[in-house]
């Protein structure tokens, strides 16, 4: 029994290493277009850019990684209840997210800043690139979801909705590159 | 069978994709329908080959599948989704050498091309087979090495029974088959592969859907070449055998080692350079249109950091590879292991500050010119380690003089040539002469071709009884070292003089006065592409009767001669206990390197 638990131990170990490593390789993608919307626009920011929306945004995804958060310690301790109800408020703020961005940041960076300018193409390509990994995000934690209520973790063995927590704060991560970079600079 | 279900479930991808493209109101044949149609066929390609029979079935609550094994399927399972290392391994093998006889064909074409000032081909079609050459070489350096040799070598140089992700590994290699169906697709396109492997912008941005697939199988390829690197680090770190330090790694593995972190790093850069040109395609992004605020050189940058890193991704499992190699056939311990180790880390640590090198000519101010160049300049002292290693290795030495050993004493010769012709393409002054001439090809085929190829060939012979259980014709493998030594270097040294006496890389055409010299280099050309004949015939015929090979042939010290040849299923009958270091050839009173035995691991190992 101890051995199968040391297995079990040593096996997470092995998953979340090659997830943190995911999450550097990952990261460069974003670094590279971070760096590429300072290469050709300086710090350069329309006046129309909408401030309070950026303001939701941003606290629309801190809030999520703290239910993310709880939802992780609730299934460590073999809190199912909890744990399902916090990881639904992550995946609903989530999806908000996603609303907001394609439904209102979009259609309004259209007017003042279409893709083929310089701004836009920094607006579009790193909110869209954010947008198709909330996107997976919110994918990978229905998956969880839909695993924990068939009560498919436990306390010792929880990888899959760990692991998808932990891209859920990577993600929001991101973002708080992002904000400033697009929002509040310049 | 998993390649006519993934053809399947592909080309039902594609037409989804297409049907969506078309619903939108799209041409079929526009940048946009295409994209589409090439995302729903990669992933119902995957799906088919055996993601959702072994993987995805799993995230439904469903049952997964068996995945194919010796005792299942027999040799059907290297056309399946297998997830043994040793297959995979077999598997990019077979497809890279597959694909470099095919690009080495292409250099003919090319040579054929430059017999005369004036040749046959009209010049797009040249810059097709010239981008083709260019660019299956790349993925042939890249992943013949590190995902054929390392991935069937790796896990049993270290003592594991498999990588630590064998799904990924799988997924990693079906990732290449779709990339090798959009290069040829592309290629036989009107309008071609215009722009060599480099894709820059905008050139790369204004031809037709022929370059769209291109950058589309750059930037699959590069998928696969990151999800392989994190799976060998992961591997490497976590998976090693009872007494396998770090301090007693085989040198292959720390080459293998440092070339996974560069690619798990610098692979999403030139991943988000191709990115942004598609983007720039589909979406009409201004990416590298400056006069709508994009960057004219951005292009450039995001590209060369990457694809600097990229050739030592290349060369550093040669090194170790190399180092390896004459380690064992000199028989004596590796002069200066630490040394080597550090010199490999020390690579991976200056590669990223070196990329404008590149760059020399693009009009960047002279202090970043200065900067990069010192920083360039510094990575001789890291190689310089690495060949006193090989030197004081063979210093004194009573070499026994294999095939394998041939070619990679070939290696630090070539390689020698190779780094010192590269230090007039680091200075400024002497680069700005040489750039775009045949001096950088010259170059660039002394270290990659004469390194890292020779290595990978050294690779293949010394592993060759490994692999297969069968020995090769060492007369033959001989002949074929001494075939392409000698003409390797009687075309490249000349190409280095031609480009000094002005000739442009990448053009079909030439002066006229340097007819002479180019028909010598093509007549050699096509004596090294017959050499691998030789080289072809050999495996084949040692595949099909040659003897048995023992276990352990050449009686050398490292973990995989202690399993049979080929290795079972899980690598190692009982769990190795290293014991010593891999190299103490001839040094008293040193045991094995590791046992494999019952109960020898019995004792439980520090972690």
């Amino acid at each position: 029994m101890t051995t199968a638990i040391a297995e079990l131990k040593y096996q997470i170990y092995n998953r979340r290493l090659g997830l943190w490593l995911f999450m550097l390789s990952d990261s460069m993608v974003f670094l590279a277009l971070l760096a590429a919307r300072y290469y050709m626009q300086g710090t350069h920011r329309p006046p129309e850019v909408n401030q309070p929306l950026g303001l939701v945004l941003t606290s629309i995804l801190l809030a999520s990684s703290f239910f993310a958060n709880r939802a992780d310690a609730s299934i460590a301790h073999g809190d199912r209840a909890a744990f399902l109800r916090h990881i639904g408020i992550t995946i609903v703020l989530g999806v908000a997210f996603l609303i907001l961005v394609v439904a209102v940041e979009w259609p309004e960076a259209l007017h003042f800043a279409p893709p083929s300018t310089g701004y836009g193409t920094a607006l579009f390509s790193l909110t869209g690139l954010h947008a198709t990994h909330v996107l997976s995000g919110v994918i990978v934690l229905l998956f969880a979801l839909l695993k924990g209520k068939r009560g498919g973790y436990t306390a010792e063995d929880h990888f899959g909705a760990e692991g998808s927590i932990i891209y859920w704060h990577f993600v929001d991560l991101v973002w708080v590159f992002i904000y400033p970079t697009l929002y509040l600079v310049g | 069978m998993s390649v006519i279900k993934g053809l399947i479930f592909g080309l039902v991808g594609f037409a989804i994709g297409e049907g969506l493209a078309f619903l939108v109101g799209q041409d079929p044949f526009s940048d946009t329908a295409i994209t589409l149609g090439y995302i729903f066929f990669l992933i119902g390609w995957l799906l088919g080959a055996g993601v959702w029979d072994h993987w995805a079935r799993g995230w439904f609550g469903l049952k997964d599948k068996p995945t194919p094994t010796l005792a299942s399927n027999g040799w059907m399972r290297y056309l399946m989704f297998s997830t043994d290392h040793k297959v995979i391994g077999v598997q990019y093998l077979v497809t890279f050498v597959a694909l470099f006889l095919l690009a080495g064909l292409l250099a003919m074409v090319i040579r054929i091309q430059l017999l005369n000032p004036n040749g046959p081909l009209d010049p797009q079609t040249y810059n097709t087979v010239m981008s083709f050459h260019g660019i299956v070489m790349i993925a042939v350096a890249v992943a013949t090495m590190i995902g054929g040799l390392g991935n069937y070598f790796v896990p049993l140089l270290i003592g594991a029974e498999d990588v630590a992700f064998p799904r990924i590994n799988a997924l990693s290699y079906w990732f290449v088959p779709p990339v090798a169906i959009l290069l040829v697709i592309g290629s036989l396109l009107p309008g071609g592969f215009q722009s060599g492997w480099r894709v820059y912008a905008p050139w790369a941005e204004r031809v037709g859907p022929s370059m769209l697939l291109f950058l589309m199988a750059f930037l699959t390829f590069g998928v696969s070449s990151i999800l392989g690197g994190l799976n060998f680090l992961v591997t490497i770190i976590r998976l090693r055998a009872p007494g396998m330090t770090w301090g007693r790694l085989p040198i292959f593995v720390w080459g293998i080692f440092s070339a996974a972190l560069l690619s798990l790093i610098f692979t999403q850069f030139v991943a988000t350079a191709l990115l942004m040109e598609i983007l720039d395609r589909v979406v009409g992004m201004a990416f590298f249109a400056p006069d709508q605020g994009g960057g004219a050189v951005l292009y450039q940058h995001i590209f060369w950091v990457y694809s600097h890193p990229a050739v030592y991704v290349m060369i550093l499992p040669g090194f170790g590879l190399m180092l390896e190699i004459i380690t064992h056939f000199a028989r004596k311990p590796l002069f200066g292991y630490k040394w080597a180790v550090g010199a490999l880390l020390g690579i991976v640590g200056l590669s990223d500050i070196v990329w404008v090198h590149h760059m020399f000519t693009s009009g960047l101010p002279d202090f970043i010119n200065a900067a990069f160049m010192t920083a360039t300049e510094l990575i001789s002292i890291p190689t310089g380690l690495i060949f006193l290693c090989a030197l004081g290795t063979i210093w004194q030495a009573r070499m026994r003089l294999t095939t394998p050993m041939l070619f990679a004493l070939g290696f630090v010769f070539n390689f020698a040539i190779g780094g010192l012709t590269g230090i007039f393409n680091a200075d400024v002054p002497t680069d700005l002469h040489l750039h775009n001439t045949y001096w950088v090809v010259g170059h660039f085929h002394y270290t990659i071709m004469g390194g890292e190829i020779f290595a990978l060939l050294a690779g293949m012979y010394y592993w060759f009884p490994k692999i297969t259980g069968r020995m090769y014709n060492e007369a033959l493998g001989k002949l074929h070292f001494w075939i392409t030594f000698i003409t390797f270097n009687l075309i490249f040294a000349p190409m280095m003089l031609t480009g000094l006496f002005g000739m442009n890389r990448h053009v079909a055409e030439y002066p006229p006065e340097l007819g002479g010299i180019n028909q010598f280099i093509s007549l050699f050309s096509f004596v090294l592409g017959a050499g691998f004949l030789v080289f072809v015939y050999n495996m084949v015929t040692a595949l099909v009767r040659g003897p048995k090979a023992v276990a352990n042939p050449w009686q050398l010290r490292t973990l995989e001669w202690h399993t049979s040849s080929p290795p079972p299923e899980h690598n190692f009958h009982h769990l190795p206990q290293v014991l010593a270091h891999p190299y103490d050839y001839g040094v008293e009173g040193v045991p094995a390197h590791a046992v494999v035995a019952a109960g020898a691991a019995a004792a439980p190992a520090s972690e």
